[in-house]
């Protein structure tokens, strides 16, 4: 029989299938030396190169040591750089999944400040050199489970967010967390589309934020964040779906009433505030039974099934014991 | 004057179209989309979510097609070229072509052809059922498209029948509507509905002009 204890809660495939690090890294380097000597074929290189896109290598590295927080590396293989930097979902640059890529090097993440405030004893602004300091960086390799019905697995290097908010010292009446993200028109081409109210905003449980796996994230592969990846600080929060993870982050407020959330107020019946990954609980207009891994699997390859929690329900399972999953959605 | 009085009446477009190798060629056309997602699935050229890039792109020629279609009978009228109507069959036949590519797509890369699934998912989901109403009135055409079969319905009836084109048309904008209602994102959309619609206002609009110059005569 198989015993799974709380730390190892984690569902995870083969060892085979691990992609070392060094193995990954290798593998970056071969294709910029591709890319360099235009040797693997003009077009995706192209592409990346015109759409401003920056390949693995090429941003600054963010040294980090690998997380001790249960759950909080899984060995599942990890989605190529260029997928998980290329295919995303960033509003303010663009609703096709290849636009933040090509649209997102106008941000400017420098300077860069987040406010910290609401009901906490020491609210204070941070400045993002003073954010990479204030705790270690660790490396945490999460699933990543889009609420579309995709997953990506990304080693993102960051620290949990409960070492930000101890600074501050929420007091007794803060319940909840929202987060408030850049909304820039002049260099966010699609803030001011009616796509959604800006700023995005997002929120969490007071106990969802504290907890050890709700990462604030400041890289990824070894680097700082691309900038469509949510640079220079987002969040991470794994067993919930892609979109509660908040990119860009310049605000963070504590508060004793349940945020609106960007998508809660966009499309209320299909986007609840708690958005956990649940295989049960259907999306109106398709099922989160089951979710295509980018990259990994063949193209006519079964979908695999999806977790429940996205495969931490051994972490963060207590935190909703005993509420109705279907009606908090 | 003297110029107007003179064109041709036979436009330039109406002898390319009269030419023994426009059919081919149309065909051709048509099949070009076809044959670049064939080669950017073998390419690696269709993103990071190629089963996804190959349903949405086989949904786009279905409508494209589908627009191409409706535009046959206008655009015979407005620019005075009947050997457009040759080749409305044929088109007719694409639609269905990449309607049978989107929904063979949906059926294997995101359902994995588990036949109990897929039933329960069209059921389900209304954007999915009305997606599939809108297939199963395309095969009732498309089934109908040979002559010897016009004949034998009889040119009413069949007529009857195929102009539910536009009832497949009024599905397919809902099916791409709903699809993207979730993300109110629907510029898109609007687009193809803007064509469409031109195109039926074109068809009224004529058989209303062409009634009352009857009633005049």
């Amino acid at each position: 029989m198989l015993i799974r204890t709380q730390d190892s809660g984690f569902i995870h495939s083969d060892r085979s299938d691990i992609t070392p690090r060094a193995v990954y890294e290798q593998r970056r380097r071969f294709l910029l030396q591709g890319l360099a000597a235009g040797a693997l074929g003009a077009a995706p290189g192209a592409f990346a190169q015109s759409a401003g896109y920056t390949p693995a290598g090429k941003l600054t590295a963010l040294p980090s040591t690998r997380s001790a927080v249960a759950g909080a590396v899984t060995m599942e293989k990890i989605t190529a750089y260029k997928d998980a930097s290329t295919y995303n979902n960033f509003y303010e640059f663009g609703t096709d999944k290849a636009d933040p890529a090509r649209n997102a090097g106008t941000l400017r993440t420098k300077p860069w400040k987040v406010e910290v405030t609401g009901l906490v004893a020491k609210p204070k602004t941070f400045d993002i050199e003073e954010l990479l300091k204030l705790s270690a960086q660790e490396e945490r390799v999460y699933r990543l489970r889009c609420v579309e019905g995709w997953s990506m697995v990304i080693p993102w290097i960051g620290y949990s967010l409960s070492e930000l908010l101890k600074r501050v010292d929420p007091t007794s009446a803060a319940k909840y967390v929202e987060f408030v993200t850049l909304a820039d028109k002049a260099t966010m081409p699609f803030v001011g589309s009616r796509v959604l109210d800006w700023p995005y905003t997002e929120g969490l449980r007071l106990d969802e934020a504290m907890h050890p796996l709700t990462l604030l994230s400041f890289g990824m592969y070894g680097e700082v964040l691309p900038n469509q990846n949510g640079a220079p600080v987002r969040l991470v929060v794994p067993w919930k779906y892609g979109f509660k993870s908040a990119k860009s982050i310049v605000k963070i407020v504590l508060t004793d009433k349940e945020p609106g959330t960007a998508w809660n107020k966009a499309a209320k019946n299909e986007y609840g505030f708690y958005s956990n990954v649940n295989p049960e609980v259907d999306h109106p207009r398709w099922s989160q039974a089951t979710e295509r891994r980018i990259g990994e699997d063949g193209l006519f390859a079964k979908k695999r099934k999806t977790l429940m929690f996205n495969g931490y329900e051994a972490q963060v399972g207590q935190l909703y014991a005993g509420m109705d999953l279907k009606k908090f959605y | 004057m003297a110029v107007l009085t003179q064109r041709p009446r036979v436009n330039a477009l109406e002898s390319l179209l009269r030419q023994k190798a426009a059919k081919p060629l149309v065909f051709v056309l048509c099949l070009l989309p076809f044959a670049w997602l064939i080669y950017a699935a073998f390419n690696d050229l269709l993103g990071a979510n190629p089963a996804e890039a190959l349903i949405r792109s086989t949904g786009d020629w279905t409508l494209r097609m589908l627009c191409m279609v409706l535009a046959v009978t206008p655009l015979r009228q407005w620019i005075n070229t009947p050997s457009l109507a040759r080749f409305r069959r044929m088109l007719g036949l694409f639609v269905f072509f990449y309607a049978v590519l989107h929904l063979l797509g949906y059926a294997w890369l995101d359902m994995g052809f588990e036949l109990d699934e897929l039933a329960r998912d069209i059921a389900k989901r209304p954007f999915i059922l009305v997606g599939f109403l809108a297939f199963v009135l395309l095969t009732a055409l498309a089934v109908t498209s040979p002559k010897r079969i016009l004949k034998a319905m009889g040119a009413r009836r069949w007529q009857m029948l195929h102009r539910s084109i536009y009832l497949i048309a009024g599905l397919a904008l809902l099916h791409f509507f709903w699809m993207r209602a979730g993300k109110n994102n629907f510029n898109e959309v609007l687009v193809y509905a803007a064509i469409i619609a031109t195109l039926l206002l074109a068809r009224t609009w004529k058989r209303f002009a062409g009634r009352s110059k009857q009633k005049n005569a």
